[in-house]
């Protein structure tokens, strides 16, 4: 499989221009995506209620190839809905979806092939052993050397030692790590990852996103990451989109938001979005990418 | 776009609807494979009721002239419902084994596509009554004496057309658990026993008061019993009800497959194939 094209690495979500104040040129966000760049995901206009509850209210953003954007909220924000719909799990209200350059919601067996997506919201067969839960998803996704592959994934992840054990008989770090190999086994152009590193112990959530950022420079994969761990996203994403009651309200490189809000973390932004309170020039307005 | 404009295009896997399919049956063998006690489950209980309807058919043979007339009528009567029964009861279980696991979420963002789900729901529904049927049905010969291959070239045409009406009553409880959950999963048996003594397994459709007989003719098994009784009592295979069976099969399936496609979609709507489970 060969990878999309690439964008840079570090995405310029502030511009680097010395002349201005330093909180000026934190207040002025550069445009986002910039010009010119690939898109792996388009999502214009999405909407969905479920009866009188709106939780996705009109959003619209893009996501550049070879990146890691982050959605970040509360509970209800609409973050895993969000990444529902772009999975084709879940029919918008309205709205149209682009990804990897297909109309999601027209042609989506065109580009499910080369998507993929973790979720604690699912899991695998319990009875089945880790490595015939890879092995059938090999199968679905018409992988070649589907074995190969998984003793791969089993080295990158450490599966080793419970790859002939059954799913159900795992710790829950354990089947985070097998979630991740089952997203990975068809090498994914676009990855959607929603709690990622859920269930892990600080040093294996390490390796796994130390793993997840190898993936994406080696291979050129975008990766959209729904995640409430704040350290998580400052390390992994390049652009935050930060959501509120199913409307992105804010969004930027993790140190510029820092830099908006006049805070020392990630963390701390959050907070004010949540609250409604704090610097940044939407935290409760509802601001359009 | 097309390909060509796309910058995304990539080289084709080898995915294929043969190998998805297969790679859902082998996720079912691997169940199986597993776990002896669910195979052993699957023989179990068509073995016991042939036993059952067995002795009770050597008790009336010398009892009543009826059975007399054509012995094994009800032992054929147990094992051909069975293929009804394990026919509709082999897809529906797939389905919930997919549900119980909360497993959905991951298939249907896999290339995998539904009719190609549906596909490998019915295969496995296939081996699973053949590996309930086929122990049983051997059992017989030993123990009463009866052997279904005696039903002859009708054998499996009766087969294929209860597996048939299994699989659309299959689909139509597949999309009311999908709408409703895994609460309304007894629907699964009680819809097909429900219609047991509508189908005539064991007595003529003339038996039936008058104003029901209509509606048991409605149902493809109904024609599927009385084809098999013409067979064991006349030695006649009786083309008409084979063709109204068959007629009534498309029918049903065609229902069932509305039925599946409008619920799998709204589930879409509702987003329960990311939230069902347990």
């Amino acid at each position: 499989m060969t990878a999309p094209d690439t964008a840079p690495d570090t995405a310029p979500d502030t511009a680097p221009d010395t002349a201005l104040p330093a909180a000026a040129a934190a207040r002025a966000p550069a445009a986002y995506p910039p010009p010119g760049a690939p898109l792996a995901i388009i999502a214009e206009g999405l909407s969905k209620r479920y009866g009188e509850v709106v939780a996705v209210d009109d959003i619209s953003f893009a996501v550049p190839a070879g990146q890691t954007v982050a959605l970040l909220g509360g509970n209800g924000a609409g973050k895993t809905t969000t990444i529902a719909m772009l999975l084709g799990l879940l029919l918008p209200d309205a709205g149209r979806i682009t990804i990897l350059g297909e109309d999601m919601l027209r042609h989506r067996f065109r580009v499910l092939p080369r998507m993929n997506f973790s979720s604690p919201y699912v899991s695998l067969p319990n009875r089945l052993t880790v490595r015939e839960n890879l092995t059938v998803f090999g199968h679905l996704y018409g992988v070649q050397g589907t074995a190969a592959r998984i003793a791969e994934l089993a080295e990158a992840l450490d599966l080793g030692a419970f790859l002939n054990r059954p799913s159900g008989d795992l710790s829950a770090g354990q089947k985070t790590r097998v979630a991740l190999a089952k997203a990975l086994i068809n090498r994914p152009a676009l990855l959607l990852l929603d709690e990622p590193t859920a269930s892990l112990d600080p040093d294996t959530g390490d390796q796994v996103r130390g793993w997840l950022e190898r993936y994406r420079v080696e291979t050129g994969a975008t990766i959209l990451l729904a995640s409430h761990n704040m350290a998580e996203v400052e390390r992994m994403a390049g652009h935050v989109l930060m959501m509120k009651r199913g409307r992105i309200v804010d969004q930027g490189a993790p140190a510029a938001l820092i830099a908006r809000y006049g805070r020392g973390t990630l963390e701390e932004v959050f907070l004010d979005i949540a609250r409604g309170r704090g610097n940044g020039a939407a935290a409760d307005g509802g601001a359009r990418p | 776009m097309s390909p060509r404009d796309n910058p995304f295009a990539l080289p084709p896997l080898h995915g294929s609807t043969a190998r998805r399919i297969w790679g859902m049956v082998y996720r079912h063998v691997c169940l199986f494979r597993s776990s002896w006690p669910r195979l052993v489950q699957l023989a179990y209980w068509p073995t016991v009721q042939m036993c059952i309807w067995g002795v009770f058919s050597t008790f009336m043979q010398q009892n009543s002239g009826w059975v007399a007339q054509a012995a094994g009528v009800l032992i054929g009567g147990v094992l051909l419902w069975d293929v009804l029964f394990r026919g509709q009861l082999g897809l529906s279980l797939s389905f919930f084994e997919e549900m119980w696991s909360r497993n959905l979420g991951n298939l249907f963002v896999s290339p995998l596509r539904p009719w190609e789900f549906v596909a490998s729901m019915v295969v496995m529904s296939l081996l699973r009554t053949l590996a309930g049927l086929v122990p049983a049905a051997f059992l017989a010969v030993p123990l009463f004496g009866f052997w279904l291959g005696d039903l002859g070239w009708a054998l499996p045409l009766f087969f294929g057309l209860l597996m048939a009406m299994g699989w659309a009553i299959a689909l139509v409880v597949v999309a009311l658990v999908l709408r409703k959950g895994l609460g309304a999963e007894e629907l699964a048996w009680a819809i097909i026993f429900g219609l047991a003594p509508l189908s005539c397994i064991y007595y003529p459709v003339s038996a039936l008061p008058g104003f029901i007989q209509p509606i048991a003719l409605a149902l493809p098994s109904t024609h599927v019993f009385e084809g098999m009784r013409a067979v064991m009592f006349r030695g006649e295979v009786p083309l008409g009800h084979l063709a109204w069976a068959a007629g009534l099969d498309l029918l049903y399936l065609g229902i069932g497959a509305v039925v599946f496609v409008l619920i799998f979609r709204a589930a879409r709507r509702r987003g329960l194939l990311l939230s069902i489970g347990e």
